[in-house]
């Protein structure tokens, strides 16, 4: 078993300032044992994709509640890809209607975690995800 | 770390406990005794304490009649898309009987930027109608008369241009600002504390609120010129008595900020108004508006020395929680929503906004935001909580909790006040760590099924998808559009004259109202003037607390 521990950036993509859960999303994983970097509100998908590279994470997971996702997700994963870092886990969290998981799937999003989902369920996706790598 | 008591419940010696738990909270984590009775209340005195509905100390309420001469103002919060498609849907709402409006205005518009800036990518018309100028504002207003029915904006950092494009309307209506009634939410304090939509750092931020109630005091008597709030505190996952103190003590700075600009307090107290949550826990949440309104009379009345009532009166808005919606069930929200609003009803609210069921998906349906409406006009109609105020005064259980809740809140404004007063304690952080440590706090608890969600942690069940409201993405290339035709038809000489103007100001004292107006009238987009204000202000980032 590695004893390197799980690297993860939650970032806030887009003008969004909801970030209850991504703080307590944070707090859950770092308690878990990972190291965790939140970047803070309204992040560009360039930001966040830099905070990735600059942070060498294993997953990112992105927060939005403003309805933004068909915009911004699709924009963050191509950035990742140019830069490199597509085995890096991507998830995803918020408001996000039914109607766009496939899609958002298909783009590359490992999980999408609606409201009510409980942070032991996350840990241990995110724990399950980094055995497999 | 919570400054609540620990009461405990009374038992005759030696009698096992047959309850459920070994212990019931609020929904906040307070614990609640099985028995409330005379004991719990020794000390207090009704007259003092309780007083009448309408008179010192306004625990009952700010109206001796209440709801019996007039019912709250049923207002419910609305904005997608573009003006025209928010423009159908207030009018659709005000002919299916709601009494005022409300506007939700999307991200861009909140956080000043134009509809075709680069951070507005995905962002047009989703969370809110799209306002980048005055030609915007008078399509959402198109066919609504704005001197007989009051508005109520929800904007906060750019809250001065926002009404500034108000006004321009009824004036351009007819309509003399003298009569003009509404409300701005325009409070900025508790945006770097929970909503987090700043742009400005704190001391310009609080310059332009300051700018705008002396403005309203002079101008616009029937405008609330603010809107207090604790409901955006509550929904970032704080306890309800840190929701109660901390806008409280939000209020205590606005004041204190008034008074150093040379206002006489009674000259623009009256036109303060505040907005909390409406959370799930009833019996808390009447307490906690009893509460306000007995902290705030004797705030006004010890701490300032107002001189009229209405400077003590605390008068509020109310919405149901929306952190409460569950995605999972969402039929389920509707009584939820329905309980949440009894409780506002119960404890006082002069205006109320309910939510939709569909809300932790989408923007609400017209189907869901009609329910959402019928639900305030059943209680108001059908259930007899109308006829009568403060029902549940002299009730052991409420009358203590109100007197717990207002303990503890003084607690908090004390503390705050030996931080130096709310600005202090938020360049520190303390407001916002007590919010993320409730917050964790809570969703441990719900982890654990300590607190049970209905549909989501227990009584779970099969899903079926409901149908939701999308925003169409062409709204940002309308609105871009627009924004290049508007931009061609105006004077660019007298708008750039007019920025220049409020450039000039901005780096002195004086009221900047007059310019901004003058800059809406030009056909200035919100975008360029609250540029203009970033060059002069600088913008604010938070050191992030999790």
């Amino acid at each position: 078993m590695s004893d390197k521990r799980i690297r993860v950036l939650i970032a806030k993509p887009g003008l969004d300032g909801h970030d209850r859960g991504a703080k307590i999303i944070a707090r859950a994983l770092r308690d878990a044992g990972m190291e965790v970097i939140y970047t803070g509100l309204r992040q560009t998908p360039e930001m966040i994709a830099s905070a990735a590279v600059q942070e060498d994470v294993d997953v990112i997971g992105l927060s939005i509640l403003s309805g933004a996702h068909n915009t911004l997700v699709p924009r963050l994963l191509d950035l990742l890809k140019q830069k490199g870092m597509s085995d890096v886990t991507v998830l995803l969290g918020g408001t996000i209607p039914e109607a766009d998981i496939a899609g958002l799937k298909k783009a590359g999003v490992a999980e999408i975690f609606l409201p009510g989902t409980s942070t032991q369920n996350i840990v241990d996706f995110v724990r399950e995800r980094a055995a497999r790598k | 770390m919570s400054s609540d008591r620990q009461p405990t419940t009374r038992r005759a010696a030696g009698e096992k406990s047959s309850e459920r738990a070994s212990e019931f909270t609020t929904v906040s984590g307070y614990p609640i005794r099985g028995l409330y009775s005379a004991e719990n209340l020794s000390g207090w005195d009704p007259d003092r304490d309780l007083g009448l509905p309408g008179a010192p100390p306004y625990t009952r309420g700010i109206h001796p009649a209440m709801y019996r001469s007039r019912l709250w103002t049923m207002r419910q919060f609305a904005g997608f898309g573009s003006a025209e498609d928010t423009n159908k849907r207030f009018r659709y709402l005000l002919s299916q009987g709601q009494a005022g409006l409300s506007v939700a205005f999307d991200l861009p518009t909140l956080m000043g930027y134009d509809s075709d800036h680069s951070h507005a990518e995905g962002e047009v018309g989703k969370c809110g109608v799209a306002i980048s100028s005055l030609a915007d504002m008078e399509a959402l207003f198109d066919q609504i008369p704005v001197g007989n029915v009051s508005t109520s904006m929800t904007i906060n950092s750019p809250a001065a241009i926002l009404w500034a494009m108000y006004l321009a309307v009824a004036e351009d209506q007819g309509v003399d600002w003298k009569h003009l009634a509404g409300t701005l939410q325009n409070d900025i304090l508790k945006e770097y504390i929970a909503q987090k939509e700043f742009i400005y750092p704190p001391k310009p931020s609080m310059r332009l609120v300051i700018d705008t109630i002396e403005f309203g005091a002079r101008y616009t008597p029937r405008f609330n010129p603010i809107s207090i709030s604790g409901y955006h505190i509550r929904e970032a996952g704080s306890t309800a008595i840190q929701e109660l103190a901390f806008t409280l003590r939000d209020g205590i700075e606005y004041v204190e900020w008034g008074i150093r600009r040379g206002l006489a307090v009674d000259d623009f107290a009256p036109a303060l108004s505040f907005f909390f949550n409406a959370h799930n826990d009833f019996f808390e949440e009447i307490a906690k508006y009893r509460a306000a309104r007995r902290i705030w009379y004797k705030t006004m009345t010890e701490r300032f020395g107002v001189k009229l009532a209405r400077s003590s009166a605390l008068r509020f808005h109310a919405q149901t929680a929306g952190c409460s919606l569950t995605a999972q069930q969402p039929y389920n929200n509707v009584v939820r929503t329905a309980l949440q609003a009894l409780a506002a009803v119960m404890g006082g609210a002069q205006s109320l906004h309910t939510n939709s069921l569909d809300e932790a998906w989408a923007l609400p349906t017209e189907f869901a935001a009609t329910l959402a409406l019928r639900t305030q006009q059943i209680l108001a109609h059908e259930t007899g909580v109308a006829n009568t105020a403060d029902p549940l005064g002299g009730a052991y259980f409420v009358e203590t909790l109100t007197n717990e809740m207002e303990d503890a809140s003084w607690k908090y404004i004390r503390k705050i006040d030996e931080m130096g007063g709310m600005i202090a304690a938020i360049e520190r952080g303390y407001p916002q760590r007590e919010i993320a440590d409730a917050s964790y706090r809570y969703q441990v608890s719900v982890d654990r099924k300590e607190k049970i969600i209905v549909g989501v942690n227990d009584f779970t069940g099969e899903e079926s998808p409901i149908d939701i409201l999308r925003i169409d993405e062409s709204v940002r290339a309308q609105q871009a559009e627009q924004l290049r035709k508007l931009r061609s038809e105006r004077s660019s000489e007298e708008v750039a004259r007019q920025l220049a103007a409020l450039r000039k100001a901005a780096q002195g004292t004086e009221n900047l109202m007059p310019h901004i107006y003058a800059a809406v009238k030009a056909y200035a987009t919100l975008g360029e003037i609250c540029d203009s204000l970033r060059e002069v202000f600088g913008t604010h980032e938070e050191a992030s607390i999790t």
